[in-house]
């Protein structure tokens, strides 16, 4: 049996898996022999709509110590969460 | 902007802080946008090469080098330069970055038809230094741009935050993200750090778009038509848990961009505050009282500072 990994990158409104969907990037590694996201922009709600759908939890943002002197600075999305589903493609 | 003096207004120049564009559709005349493309085409014969290392030919197109004074680019006879000049783009350029801004570089975007080929979200040049100080970029389309006719990908709101210029690729789709879709003459006007992408082509048809950068040589302090600044430019005390304006810059301020949900939009407000203070010249501008309230207690602790034991 030959298993291929899908993973979704899901940036959230918060720290909370419960909030709110704001980004999303999806790479297939079983190149389309596994299911497909839903229609939809996003795709998910929350990340605890993936959760549902079938989606595991890889990686969730730990807290980060603020440095002195950029408590105010912004740059990337704040709450990145990883996911992978297992995709069966046969021998 | 008004129709006698073509500089931007307080609000639009507030819009633009929040936003990181402006948009002009149809500003170029369409007689103008005809005779600029073939000068488009023919540039992009000498920039496309020297951008990937080879030397330019010996017909190559006379172009201006960095730090030349905007004034001075593409002199006439040339339609490119007709629509540098007019009062229009002129007015919007002295509004954000001063009358004779230098040129940094331009570029010429041109996407054949069915070209597969799309970039990552980016933003130009590198990591920035953290003082509120801009370029702009315009984005000239000459020819009508459709849906699915590889209209430039921008997310508006993300041009004040400091990232590394290729680390926001992994962002392939952001809510609220836009792809232009206008018609031929139509200007956008970036703050030069916001995130953006060129789309593929799929259509049958050549999508064509001047891009240029322009440094400020003077300070950016209310270099716009100012006439309704009075009016909407507020205290410290404009604070929407407290009392506030809705008539007022910070309530244009108080945006919230569709991926700025929840408590996120504040860390962004302060930016876009820090920004407005450096653009109206007052240092103690606020909106929802985000900096003052540190500022108020900074106050307290430099007077509590032990006096030196005699």
């Amino acid at each position: 049996m030959t298993t291929r990994q899908q993973i979704l990158y899901l940036w959230l409104a918060e720290g909370d898996l419960a909030t709110a969907v704001v980004g999303w990037a999806f790479h297939d590694g079983a190149a389309g022999r596994g299911p497909a996201l839903p229609d939809g922009e996003p795709p998910y709600a929350t990340g605890t709509a993936a959760l549902e759908a079938g989606w595991f939890l890889l990686q969730s943002p730990p807290p980060v110590a603020v440095q002195r002197g950029r408590e105010y600075e912004t740059g990337h999305l704040t709450n990145e969460f990883v996911f992978e589903r297992r995709v069966d493609c046969g021998a | 902007m008004p129709a006698a003096d073509h500089r931007l207004t307080t609000l639009e120049v507030a819009r633009f802080v929040v936003d990181g564009y402006l948009r002009f559709d149809a500003l170029v005349p369409d007689a103008l946008n005809r005779r600029v493309l073939p000068e488009l085409a023919q540039l992009a014969t000498t920039k496309l090469p020297q951008a990937i290392g080879l030397p330019p030919s010996e017909d190559a197109v006379a172009r201006p080098p960095s730090l030349t004074p905007l004034s001075q680019c593409y002199p006439a006879p040339s339609a490119l330069g007709e629509v540098l000049r007019l009062p229009a783009v002129r007015g919007i350029i002295e509004s954000l970055v001063g009358a004779d801004p230098l040129f940094d570089h331009d570029f010429v975007h041109m996407l054949p038809p069915r070209m597969p080929h799309w970039q990552h979200l980016h933003v130009d040049a590198i990591l920035d230094t953290p003082d509120p100080t801009f370029d702009i970029q315009l984005f000239y389309f000459p020819d009508a741009v459709g849906a699915g006719e590889g209209g430039t990908r921008f997310v508006p709101g993300t041009h004040l935050r400091r990232v590394r210029a290729e680390d926001v690729s992994r962002y392939r789709h952001v809510l609220g993200d836009e792809r232009f879709v206008g018609p031929a003459g139509t200007i956008l006007i970036f703050h030069h750090g916001m995130w953006h992408a060129g789309e593929a082509n799929p259509s049958d048809k050549t999508r064509w778009m001047y891009k240029i950068r322009l440094n400020p040589r003077v300070p950016q302090v209310r270099l716009w038509n100012t006439d309704d600044f009075t009016a909407h430019h507020n205290d410290a005390a404009d604070h929407r848990f407290a009392t506030m304006r809705f008539d007022s810059v910070a309530q244009v301020l108080r945006k919230e961009q569709k991926w700025q949900l929840g408590h996120e939009v504040r860390y962004d407000l302060v930016q876009r505050v820090r920004l407005w203070r450096y653009l109206s010249g007052d240092d103690r501008f606020d909106a929802d009282y985000y900096l003052t309230r540190l500022e108020q207690r900074a106050t307290l602790a430099e007077s509590s500072t032990p006096r030196a034991q005699s």
